[in-house]
């Protein structure tokens, strides 16, 4: 095996030493760059000679590195998780980038995921939506038998293809508005569409939204950056999804007889 | 009301009801321009569906707070929406600004919008309030005789002989100014490009828009918007050029 060619890039990170405060960004030389190793590891490296020299680690979110956890989130020359699409920060790698560059590191931008410190964000803004309405009412005990509830191929596919959001928030990183319409997209329509989700479906729905707007993420201009931005290339095809079971919701709920009086709910 | 409250209140509430009332309002200015382009018949045709849409008394002013209201509301959403998304920024905003896939129509929404709200504003003042141009106005209009009779779907509803106003004059005298033909060139040319983005984003609000046919409402948008533009361009054009006189 040969050793591939290293090279060296400029990073210019967003330095900001805790919540609410004066932010800027910095210029850091990084030499030797080997092009298999992940962005993150690239910023590992970097960390370690920063710590070295008795200076700051650059801060950022990181877990799994291998695209399934949501962790990471660098907005990477202006587009969240990097150029390269469909993949996370973590699953971008130095071989998309050439000797010379400069690269500009920021963290998300939402008024609903403030900066923690440097490139770290809190994004559990997702977690309180998704507390909202993102479960199922379900007998717990005993594994039910597997084939009671028959699912459709094409709907079963349908779910899963929502249900691979990993909350990341590139979404909301990567729209004018800060709308978190596609990820609520994804976890309504991936418990929507099966019969599982049905009993809340409508109660779901209205619940995740109104949650949504009160923590102050913006609305769909349907520009579709979002699904361009998303790792897991949900497709904005659930957004349509969501604005109809919305107003299916809101309609239903407005004219559904109520039980007489007496009833505990 | 619950109802109210989340139509009214909430994000998808407001786009919902900015998708609704844009129908109306897409339907409205086709039927707008499909009447006007009668100014290139017989000065029969446009006269006597003027004068037609005149008689309609009650029904006409009906039409007219019906459509007001939809554009107050198209608007009303329309703003606060953007200001709700430009708080929802956050006071920080990238050093790298980049659009991956969003169209340039859809980026200038807002812009074209109020253009085309002030162009509205300019457009009632001067044909229909008559403060703009005095003299296009229709106190001020010449009159004209019906040679024929004017019919709706086979109805008669301007008898021959009628005594009615010569809104083909006006329309000649107001684009006679050659800046009135100008700003109406441009306000037509941003309505189109405002309804390149909207018709299409619309039937995303209203959850009908899907990959499979999603190619195919965007062909069918953009030959409307160029068809709507050209049909509007031809009546200003027309009066500049001298062709309608
Ligand atoms: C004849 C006039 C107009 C027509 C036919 C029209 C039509 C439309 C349509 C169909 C949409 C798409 C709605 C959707 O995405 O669901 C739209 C969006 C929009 N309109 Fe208009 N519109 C008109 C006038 C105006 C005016 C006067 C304004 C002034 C502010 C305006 C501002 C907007 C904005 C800001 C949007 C984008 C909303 C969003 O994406 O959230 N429009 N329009
Ligand atoms: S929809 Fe895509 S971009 Fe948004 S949170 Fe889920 S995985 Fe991330
Ligand atoms: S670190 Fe888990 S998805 Fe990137």
């Amino acid at each position: 095996m040969t050793t591939p060619k290293t090279f060296n890039v400029t990073v210019r990170v967003w330095r900001q030493v805790g919540p609410g405060r004066e932010g800027r960004f910095v210029e850091y030389p990084a030499r030797g760059v080997n092009p298999d190793m992940s962005f993150l590891e690239m910023l590992d490296v970097l960390n370690d000679e920063l710590a070295a020299r008795g200076e700051e680690p650059i801060a950022f979110s990181h877990d799994c590195r291998e695209g399934i956890c949501g962790t990471c989130s660098l907005v990477i020359n202006g587009k969240p998780h990097g150029p390269n699409h469909g993949v996370a920060s973590c699953q971008t790698y130095m071989r998309s980038f050439r000797d010379g560059d400069r690269i500009v590191v920021e963290p998300f931008r939402a008024r609903a995921f403030p900066v923690i410190k440097d490139l770290v964000t809190d994004r559990s803004a997702f977690d309180t939506i998704q507390q909202a309405g993102g479960f199922i009412t379900a007998r717990t005990g005993s594994a039910p038998e597997a084939n009671a509830a028959p699912v459709p191929k094409h709907v079963a596919d349908l779910a899963m293809d929502a249900a691979q959001c990993i909350g990341c928030g590139a979404c909301v990183a990567a729209c004018k508005n800060s709308s978190a319409m596609l990820f609520v997209a994804s976890k309504v329509s991936h418990l929507g569409l099966l019969p599982q989700g049905q009993p809340e479906r409508d109660s779901r729905v209205l619940a995740m939204v109104s949650t949504m707007d009160g923590l102050g993420f913006g609305g769909c201009t349907n520009q579709y950056e979002c699904s361009a931005a998303c790792p897991k290339l949900i497709s904005h095809d659930f957004i349509a999804r969501l604005n109809r079971d919305y107003t299916k919701a809101v309609f239903r709920s407005a004219f559904k007889p109520e039980p007489a009086g007496g009833g505990e709910t | 009301m619950d109802l109210v409250r989340n139509l009214f209140g909430s994000t998808i509430g407001r786009k919902l009801l900015m998708a609704v009332t844009g129908v109306v309002l897409i339907v409205f200015v086709i039927g707008h321009l499909v009447g006007n382009l009668q100014v290139f018949e017989d000065p029969d045709r446009i006269n006597g569906y003027s004068h037609f849409l005149q008689s309609l008394g009650p029904a006409l002013w009906a039409a007219r707070i019906f459509l007001l209201v939809c554009v107050a509301l198209h608007i009303w959403a329309g703003t606060v929406l953007a200001i709700e998304a430009r708080r929802a920024r956050g006071a920080e905003s990238y050093a790298v600004k980049k659009w991956i896939q969003a169209t340039v129509a859809s980026r200038y929404m807002r812009w074209t919008g109020y253009v085309v709200l002030a162009f509205i504003l300019y457009h009632l003042a001067q044909f229909t309030v008559g403060v703009a141009q005095p003299g296009t106005f229709k106190a001020n209009l010449p009159h004209y005789t019906m040679k024929g009779a004017y019919r709706v779907l086979g109805v008669e509803v301007v008898r021959a002989g009628t005594d009615v106003l010569d809104v083909r004059s006006m329309v000649i005298l107001g684009f006679g100014n050659r800046l009135v033909a100008v700003f109406y060139i441009v306000a037509v040319g941003l309505l189109s490009l405002h309804l390149l983005h909207g018709a299409d984003s619309l039937f995303q609000t209203l959850g009908w828009r899907n990959h499979r046919w999603a190619r195919g409402l965007r062909v069918v948008v953009t030959v409307f918007c160029a068809a709507y533009f050209l049909g509007n361009l031809a009546i200003p054009g027309a009066a500049l050029l001298g062709v309608l006189h």
